[in-house]
This record gives structure tokens, C-alpha cells and sequence, in this order.
């Protein structure tokens, strides 16, 4: 039982990692219907500046005696900058190519994903990024079963940003003018919403959500690597698919399902193929409903 | 010094990639009118409405709104200046609530107290919207879609109000709900119409002057009852 309950909490705070890198990917395909396969790399820039900038903050000995402000600035710095990057890679890659086949985008976002990737390599090395460790180092204990201040930390930040996702996507004006080009960006121009406005606003949330996802992901396993996008950023898609791609709530659900599945199957059946199970789950999606769980239509696009 | 008009076409060409929707339309829309522009199923009618808004990009000729050159001005901007459209098929945001589309109606006005009794307004002269006010879009029925469609476009504040086709699809007792309603907001909120129809008999009742298109140019023009007699006009669109 106390060997379950560990799991459980494990898989919670991967799966919330995953739900926040898979919000970008249903985001963004719910406005302009693209599959952005770029979209791990925001992680994984997300994931290097909050290293570079929590080890600045660590060198000049700011970390013991201000560990709040430090996180803070480092998320807000990482996140700012993850939030251009993103506005830019739609400007360069995806915006010419609006009017053309959804498959030229597609590929396009194929290659900036490499770009990026290998732009990663040549800035950062190709050896691993280790994150201070002075951060979050206690932990409660419960007979078996220990949660981390660090995991609790990633929970609550985690839930934070769902929550505040939620609120500006369903509760403010810009929100609904978010879902509105979603839904017909003809229309939306015609009550006076710019979509290219829109759309950068969607890619800029996304990667944010993306970076905070891979600041966390460095502080809970200590390091991060030039490639860290491609396979958290594979399963968040999947997550994403799993929800119904393009429904919010269906991709935070996703991202906590596929984090369950993964620590689970490691846990009690091997550990070795821990990254099978989110495949098999995308395949069985694909396969049975391919509309996922919060899916209505296949055709039709929402946010 | 005569009026001038509102809004004005000067020989409009656009299309959709090599195939020409309009070649040449010029139409005169002078301030507080009611104009109609009839014809058959794709002589350009719409097309000629989605030029003017900027959705498709005017190839050749000018467009002027107030005086104003507009053939440039990005779509999203003339809802702003005042000029606005019901497009056919309404769209309606369908996973959005009502009270949500028309909030969206009024996206570029800041004034929320303003808006929200122009929210209230729309309930007064739409009690059935006020009712469904939670209710996605998509959930409405045509009438009601309708009605929100153009208490959504009123939300602009427009001075020019284009309507593509409101009688599509909809019973004979909800089109003259709807036309009512059009001849209210052009006499009592002093909005200039352009409509465009496929039912001439109604359009022509409801305007004062009418256009007729075909194949993508004006081939008639004259005051609306003169239309309503041509005898031509009634073989081919009253259907006598």
C-alpha cells in the first residue's frame, strides 16, 4: 500500500510536468489546427535558462539566503524568454506558410525542431546541465512513503499555472477571444480581433507553460541535456492526443494519465519500459478513439 | 454641398485565386439608407460584403467608407471604424455563450458599463437571447443564432451594418421577426444597411434602393419599388 501511495505522488508530479507541456500543443493546434513538433524545445530552453540562471543565483551565494526570490526570478526570466522564442519560431516558420497545405507547416515545424534542438548543442555542449542542489533538499517522511518539499513545490507551482490557465482561458476577455479564433477566425475579424495577435499570444502561453515544465523537470532529476525535448515532448503529445487535441481540460487530464501510466508500469511491471507505455497509450488512442476522451468532433477545431 | 455617401464601390474587382468573383462593382450606399443587392446563388453578392469588410483583398478599384479609403485597412480594424457585418450562416461562436458572443461584439470597446447595458439592451430587444444567456451559441436555434448574430454586430456600435442573407433557412413567421428588426435598427439606432439577398421580394420591400447582381457586375440599379415592377426582375427573382 505505502509502495502505491509512493507511486501515486511520483506520478503526479510527472504527469503534472507532462499536462503543462501538452497545454501547448493543444493550444496551439486548437487555433491554427498545427501539430507543433517544436514544441519540446521550448522545454528544453526552458530547462537551460532556469539552470543557467539558478546556477548564477547559486555562484554568487544568493540561493541560501534568498531561495524564494531566486526561483521566482529564475521562472519569470526562463518563462519571458521561452515566451519570445516561441512568438519568433511562429513568425519565421509557421506564419508564411498560414495559406499553404497544413503539411508544409508541419514539416516546417519538423526542421525547427531540429534547428533548435542543434542550436541547443552548439550553444550549451552536448553533456548534461547540472541544476544547483542546495534547493528543496528536506523531505516528510510517512512511515514508507516520503514526499519531497521539491515535489511538493512542483505540485503546487504546477497547479497554480492550471489553474491561472483556466482563469484567463475561461474567464477573461482575452481568453474568449482566444477560444473565439479558435473557433472562426473569420468571424473573430469581423468583431474586430486581430488573429495574428491571437495566435502569437497562444504560442507565447504555451512555451511558457513548456518552460516552467522544464525548469521543473531540472530540479527533479538534477540535470538537464540538449535532447531532453524529444521524449517528454512525444509523450505530452500523446497526452495531448489522449484529451482530445485542442480541448484544455482534456490535455491537463492526458498529461496526468500518461505521468500515472508511466510510474505505475515502472513501478510494477518494468522499469526498462517505462517510455513504452505513453506510446502504447497514443497508439490505443489513435486506434480506438481517436478523438480522445474530451474530443467532440475530429473536423472541428475549439480551445 | 450634396450628401455624400457612406459607404462606396468604385468598380471593385476581387476573387479567389484565378477565379474572378466580381468583375467591376460600383455601388453607392448614402447615410441612414436601406439598400438591397439581389441575385442568383453566385452572382458575388457575399463576396462583394467580404470585399468591403476586407476579408477577401479588393484586386482592383476602390472601396470608400466615410470618405475613407478602406481597400487597405486590415479586416479586424473596420469593425472599430464603425463597419460591420452579419455574415451568412451567422456564425455564431457555437462553443461560446451567448452572453460571450455578444461581449465579443464589443471586443475593441473598453467603456464595460457601457457594455454591459448594451448587453442588457440586446436582452430587451431579443427576450429570448436575455433567457438563453448561459447557452452555448452553437445550442440556438437558426432564428435565435440569427438574432444573435445581429445583436452581436450591434454590440460594435456600427454606423454600416451589412447582412449577408438573414432569411437563410429560417420559417416565414421568424424572417419578418428578423426584418422587423432590421427596419427598427436602421429607423430608431440609425444604422445604414447594405443587405444582400436571395429573396428579392423581401429585400426590395425592406429598401429603398436595390442592386442587382449577375455573374459578378451590377447589371441594374434603381429605387426599390421600380425594381419591384421591372417586369424582368419579376420573371427572374420573384419567381412570376
Amino acid at each position: 500500500m505505502e509502495y502505491f501511495i509512493q507511486q501515486l505522488i511520483n506520478g503526479i508530479t510527472l504527469g503534472g510536468m507532462y499536462a503543462l507541456i501538452a497545454l501547448g500543443y493543444t493550444m496551439v493546434y486548437g487555433v491554427i489546427q498545427l501539430i507543433n513538433f517544436a514544441h519540446g524545445e521550448f522545454f528544453a530552453a526552458g530547462g537551460y535558462v532556469g539552470a543557467i540562471a539558478l546556477g548564477y543565483f547559486s555562484g554568487i551565494g544568493y540561493m541560501e539566503t534568498h531561495p524564494v526570490i531566486c526561483l521566482t526570478a529564475s521562472f519569470a526570466m526562463a518563462m519571458a524568454y521561452c515566451a519570445y522564442l516561441a512568438v519568433g519560431v511562429e513568425k519565421i516558420a509557421y506564419k508564411p506558410l498560414r495559406k499553404e497545405s497544413r503539411l508544409a507547416a508541419l514539416l516546417s515545424a519538423l526542421g525547427m525542431s531540429i534547428f533548435l534542438s542543434n542550436g541547443l548543442m552548439l550553444t550549451q555542449g552536448v553533456y548534461d546541465k547540472i541544476y544547483p542542489s542546495e534547493l528543496f533538499q528536506g523531505r516528510f517522511d510517512f512511515g514508507m512513503v516520503t514526499i519531497s518539499y521539491l515535489q511538493i513545490m512542483i505540485v503546487s507551482l504546477t497547479a497554480c499555472l492550471l489553474v491561472g490557465l483556466n482563469l484567463l482561458v475561461f474567464k477573461t476577455k482575452i481568453g474568449m477571444a482566444m477560444r473565439a479564433t479558435a473557433q472562426d477566425k473569420t468571424m473573430s475579424a469581423l468583431v474586430a480581433i486581430g488573429s495574428n495577435r491571437i495566435i502569437s499570444l497562444t504560442f507565447a502561453i504555451g512555451a511558457g507553460l513548456a518552460c516552467a515544465a522544464g525548469i521543473m523537470y531540472g530540479l527533479y532529476y538534477g540535470s538537464v541535456r540538449y535532447d531532453m525535448g524529444f521524449v517528454p515532448g512525444i509523450k505530452a503529445f500523446a497526452a495531448a492526443v489522449l484529451g482530445g487535441i485542442g480541448n484544455i481540460t482534456g490535455a491537463m487530464l492526458g498529461g496526468l494519465i500518461i505521468g500515472m501510466v508511466e510510474i505505475f508500469g515502472a513501478g510494477y511491471i518494468s522499469g526498462e519500459y517505462k517510455d513504452v507505455f505513453a506510446f502504447i497509450i497514443l497508439i490505443g488512442v489513435l486506434y480506438f478513439k481517436p478523438n480522445g476522451i474530451m474530443g467532440e468532433n475530429i473536423d472541428d477545431t475549439r480551445v | 454641398m450634396s450628401i455624400q455617401p457612406i459607404l462606396e464601390l468604385k468598380d471593385v474587382h476581387s476573387g479567389y485565386g484565378s477565379i474572378k468573383a466580381l468583375k467591376g462593382i460600383s455601388l453607392k450606399v448614402m447615410p441612414g439608407e436601406i439598400v438591397a443587392i439581389i441575385g442568383a446563388n453566385g452572382a458575388g453578392k457575399s463576396t462583394t460584403l467580404m470585399t468591403i469588410c476586407g476579408i477577401i483583398k479588393a484586386e482592383k478599384g476602390e472601396i470608400y467608407y466615410a470618405g475613407q479609403l478602406i481597400n487597405k485597412v486590415s479586416a479586424e480594424k473596420l469593425p472599430t471604424m464603425g463597419l460591420c457585418q452579419v455574415p451568412e450562416g451567422r456564425r455564431i461562436f457555437p462553443r461560446l455563450t451567448v452572453m460571450e458572443n455578444l461581449r465579443l461584439g464589443a471586443f475593441h470597446r473598453d467603456d464595460i458599463d457601457q457594455i454591459m447595458k448594451d448587453i442588457q439592451h440586446s436582452y430587451e430587444m431579443f427576450p429570448i437571447l436575455g433567457e438563453r444567456k448561459k447557452q452555448q451559441g452553437g445550442t440556438l436555434s437558426g432564428g435565435e443564432q440569427q438574432m444573435l448574430a445581429i445583436a452581436r454586430a450591434l454590440m460594435t456600435k456600427p454606423k454600416v451594418l451589412l447582412l449577408d442573407e438573414p432569411s437563410l433557412g429560417l420559417a416565414p413567421i421568424i424572417v419578418q421577426q428578423i426584418f422587423d428588426i432590421i427596419a427598427q435598427i436602421n429607423k430608431e439606432e440609425g444604422v445604414t444597411i447594405l443587405l444582400v439577398e436571395q429573396n428579392a421580394n423581401l429585400a426590395l420591400h425592406a429598401a429603398s434602393r436595390g442592386y442587382v447582381v449577375e455573374t459578378g457586375e451590377i447589371t441594374l440599379e434603381d429605387e426599390a419599388d421600380v425594381l419591384l415592377s421591372n417586369p424582368k426582375i419579376r420573371e427572374a427573382y420573384l419567381g412570376e
